[in-house]
Order: structure tokens, then sequence, then C-alpha cells
């Protein structure tokens, strides 16, 4: 079974988030960047526990420039077997890393494609569905629990209030979500081997989208809290109805 | 030229993100000076989508098959291009439910058309066409310009809003082409509730660790109960099996945005706030008077919530029924 993992670079959660040149830009001023942690987590984390149970190869696949390499190394140092770095620029849009993803997918012969649920950045959940649709084939998508059997996967995944049972036969693509697997910290062997696992850099075949980015905006600051005594709930009813209109 | 919206259902009944979907469609129709038409999948009710007129659809499409009854994301990308086609629409808005997230990546590549996830207002079309949209986990906003001619928005449950208007919707049943679907459905499971699932719901009620156990969740259920609010709960609550998984609400769980969020006995770790911080009201009971969450609050009680929270469910009681 060959398994891709799309993995992708976001900036640390505690980030303070700012932007530059009049807002257009995100401000990468000592930014950490890190795997974005569903992609991470879920996504690679569980293909490794699959190619352990039945034998395989994971492959990690990230869209961007040279500076992502070390960020790249730690999903080695997890365990991937190698990695690609399709050299294309930051700024591309999902349809444009979908359909450089996909072209690598294809070409390669990968069984199941995994992505995270959403980057924690963009927060936009589309690359998934993307590379299925480019790649015709089933998508399953905020999936938290993945058996395969043969070529078979039993997927569950979350649905409003509850969640839904689906089978589906390789390839496929997955967006996973929390359940799928647990976090690993790489040890010291993992990040010794990663330094020499191959990391193949390929030119980006797509260099534009459909989308392209305006500007930002940070939201207005919060107000301080009001508190409120304990002992007094009803000033709290008063100003939830009258001030708030929440109720 | 349409705006084609996706009506959302469950058991044949229309979804509450539904309305909101015909709302935004509307209002974005208005603004092309074209009308806004509903597609729904499967068994759904006729009245029920009649009733998408209230919301401002002028028209709803009705693809009945039962087959449609089953989700899988190839299928319906395929369905909805195909309507979008029979409507003559540039604009398709999907409100991002899970459905709506799985279909509209597919669909943007099916149509060739620029797709913006995570929309919290109407596109500003003065000059192109602008979408604000959230980014970085609640923490900022996005305005991305869609440069295609066929155009596709997924609107984040209760950014938008419902607008209730008068008026009735034409039910127009289609006959489209259904293609053999990759994805076989095995099992639904859904809990059974009377209050509206998250992220839909408008108010949420969510407790934490503070709660000490999951036999002390009555105080939390009552109060939910006087305001007909949907419970949530915070990570190490769900991890530890003290609620189930899907009312885990944070940057791993569920994100939302609801008026109102009630956060009781949970300290705000930056992971929780991310999944919440775009609600728009935000009260927090706490003990401890340094919770990070105060500061993330509009309103805070500094008290023990075995205390505090019957007094305010009681205090809830007198003011509905003052109502």
């Amino acid at each position: 079974m060959k398994f891709l993992v799309c993995i992708s670079l976001v900036p640390d959660t505690t980030t303070k988030i700012s932007f530059v040149d009049n807002d257009t830009k995100f401000n990468n001023d000592k930014v950490q960047w890190i795997l974005n942690p569903y992609d991470e987590w879920y996504a690679l984390v569980r293909a490794l526990e699959l190619k352990e149970a039945n034998g395989g190869t994971v492959t990690v696949v990230n869209v961007g420039g040279a500076a992502n390499d070390q960020v790249i190394r730690k999903a080695l140092a997890i365990g991937a077997d190698d990695a690609i770095r399709i050299d294309g620029s930051d700024e591309l849009d999902s349809f444009a890393v979908a359909a450089n993803i996909s072209a690598v997918a294809k070409e390669g012969g990968y069984d199941v494609v995994l992505t995270g649920k959403e980057t924690i950045s963009y927060n936009g959940s589309n690359i998934g569905g993307m590379i299925a649709e480019l790649m015709d084939a089933p998508y399953v998508s905020y999936a938290n629990k993945l058996e395969m059997s043969g070529s078979t996967a039993t997927v569950s995944r979350e649905i409003e209030g509850g969640k839904e049972i689906v089978e589906v036969s390789v390839p496929f693509v997955l967006s996973a979500a929390k359940g799928m697997a647990e976090q690993r910290i790489p040890n010291m062997k993992g990040i010794m081997q990663a330094k020499t696992k191959p990391l193949k850099v390929v030119p980006a075949s797509v260099t534009s989208g459909y989308t392209s980015s305006v500007k930002f905006e940070l939201p207005p600051p919060k107000a301080a809290v009001k508190l409120v005594d304990a002992d007094n709930v009803d000033q709290l009813v008063e100003l939830l109805h009258n001030e708030a209109k929440a109720i | 030229m349409a705006v084609l919206f996706l009506v959302d259902s469950v058991k044949g009944q229309v979804k509450k993100n539904s309305f909101e979907a015909a709302s935004y469609a509307s209002k974005l129709a208005g603004k092309l000076g074209t009308e806004a038409v509903g597609l729904a999948l499967g068994s759904v009710e006729s009245s029920e989508l009649a009733a998408l007129g209230e919301y401002g659809a002028a028209k709803v499409l009705l693809a009945s098959d039962a087959s449609l009854d089953a989700f899988d994301s190839g299928v319906y990308a395929s369905v909805i291009a195909q309507a979008a086609q029979t409507a003559g629409a540039d604009v398709i808005v999907l409100s991002q439910s899970t459905t709506g997230k799985a279909v509209a990546p597919r669909l943007s590549v099916k149509l060739k058309a620029g797709l913006v996830s995570g929309a919290v207002a109407l596109p500003d079309t003065s000059n192109g066409f602008v979408v604000k949209k959230g980014a970085f986990s609640g923490k900022a906003f996005a305005y991305v310009s869609i440069d295609t001619p066929i155009k596709i928005v997924g609107v984040t449950p209760n950014a938008f809003g419902v607008e209730k208007t008068d008026g009735s919707a034409a039910v127009e049943s289609i006959s489209v082409s259904i293609p053999a679907s990759g994805v076989k459905v095995l099992e639904v499971n859904r809990q059974q509730s009377d209050t509206l699932p998250l992220p839909e719901a408008e108010l949420v009620v969510s407790a934490g660790r503070g709660l000490k156990g999951p036999e002390n969740w009555g105080i939390i259920e009552d109060l939910a109960g006087v305001l007909g609010a949907t419970t949530a709960c915070s990570r190490p609550v769900a991890d530890v099996g003290w609620r189930p998984h899907h009312e885990h609400v944070g940057q791993t769980g569920v994100a939302i945005r609801p008026n109102l969020y009630f956060a009781i006995g949970i300290s705000g770790a930056i992971q929780h706030l991310a999944g919440v911080n775009q609600s728009k009201v935000i009260v927090v009971i706490n003990k401890d008077p340094e919770a990070p969450f105060f500061k993330a609050a509009d309103y805070g009680i500094v008290g023990d919530a075995f205390d505090v929270v019957p007094k305010l469910t009681e205090a809830l009681k007198k003011f509905k029924a003052a109502q």
C-alpha cells in the first residue's frame, strides 16, 4: 500500500498574527513554522500505523519553497519514508496546490492520499476534495477512524451531531480529524535517520489558480470583560438581554 | 444568471443552515440583479422546500432520486454541476456543514470555479468579486478575490444570519444523471436531540474540567434546557469520555460561532479559544479569577460553578416566565 500524506506548514498556534505591506502579506517575522497539526498528528501518524501493520510506504508531499525543508524533515523524523517538495510559491491558492499534488499522486500511483481536515492558517478544508476530483477518486472528509483490509477501507467520519461509517476502495482521498491517531514525538533515532532520507524537489506544474489574496484584517480589539458578582446573577441576565441582546 | 444554493437536509427535513444559505444567496442575487435558486437532493418534503421562499429563494430545484439520500461528495458534486447548468448559475453558495465542506472543493474543480470557503459576509462586487473569510483560526480575516467566471462561496454557519420575509418558492423537479458512487455508506449514527447540532446552534452552553466529573453535568443541561441551548465541552472532558466527542469545541474539535457562548469551568487555553473566539457574546464562569478565558470574554462571573450555575438557571427561568 502506497500512502501519500499532504503536509502543510502553518504558523505555530501561539503565534501573534500580524500583517505587512499595507495588510496584504502575512508577517513572517519571528514566526515559528510547524507542520499543520491535523496533517501531522492524524493523517501522517495513521498512515504510519497502517504501514507498520500491513506493509507499504509513506511519502509526504509539500508545496513551497526551500525554507520548508527543515520542517519537512520533521515528518521524516516521525517516520515517513521519503518526501517530495513541489517547488512552488507560498502564495499559490488551494486549487493550484491541489493540482500540483494530484499530478504527483497520479504519477506515483499512490493508493491512499491523506490530508488533515483543514490547515490552522487558512481553515479552508479545500485541498482533499480538490485532489479527489482531480484524481476522479472517492473522498471521505473529516475521518476520525480508518481501518484497511486489503484494498478496502472502512472509515468513520464526523457529521453534525454524530458519525457516519463508509466503505471505499483504493485509490481514495481522505481528510483526517481528531480520533484517527495520537501525536508521535520523533525520537533521536528518527531524527538522525531523517537527515539521510530522500527529499526530492520537483518543479511545480501548475503555477496559477482560481483565486487571489487581496488583503488581511485583524478583528477589532475586544473590550475588557464586564464582571458580575456571583451573588447577583440577575444582573447578568439583565445585561445579556438589554445590552448584549443575546437572549 | 442565477445564484444557486445547496439545501442541506436530514431525513427529509431542511436544516437550519439552509435558511442561512438561502438568505445569503438571495441577498447576493439582489446585488447582482438576479434570483436565488435552491437545489435539494434526495427525499425532501416539497412543503419544506416551498418555505425556503420565506428566506428569499425564488424557486427550488429538487433532484428527488432516493439514492441521493446517502451522501457521496463525488455524486453530489456531479448533480450540483448539472443543476448549475440547468439554472444558468454563475455563483454557487454552500453552507460550510460537513456536506458543504466536502462537496465545494470537488465542485470547484469540476466547474473550474474559484472557491472561497469560510465566508463571513456578502462578497464585495463593486470591483470584481471579493469575499471576506475567517483565517488563522479566528484570529484574522482574509479578503480573497475569485477570478473565474463561475464562483463558489462556502458560508460559515451563523456568520451571516437568517433573514425571514414573506414568500413561497416554486418547487421544480429536475432530472439528473447520477454517476456510480465510490463510497458505500454502511451506517449513519446521529444523536437524537431536540436542540440544534453544533455548529448551527445560536446558543451554546459549554463546560470543562471545572465540573469535576460527568455526574455533575445536570446543572449544565438544566442551564442549556432553560435557554434551548446546545451543550458542548472542552477537549480534556471529551478525551476522558465524560462527554461525547461530537460535543468537543475548539481547534481540534468543532469550530463554532454562536450568538451566545457560556464557558463554565473552562480555563481558556489558546486551542479552545481558536474554536470559539468568533462567538458574538462570550460569558465565562470560573472560580479562578486568573483564568485566561476572562480576557476573551464579554461578561464574566468569578465563582464556583456549582453555586453560580443553578442560581443563573433559576434567574433565567424567572426571566423567561416574565417574557
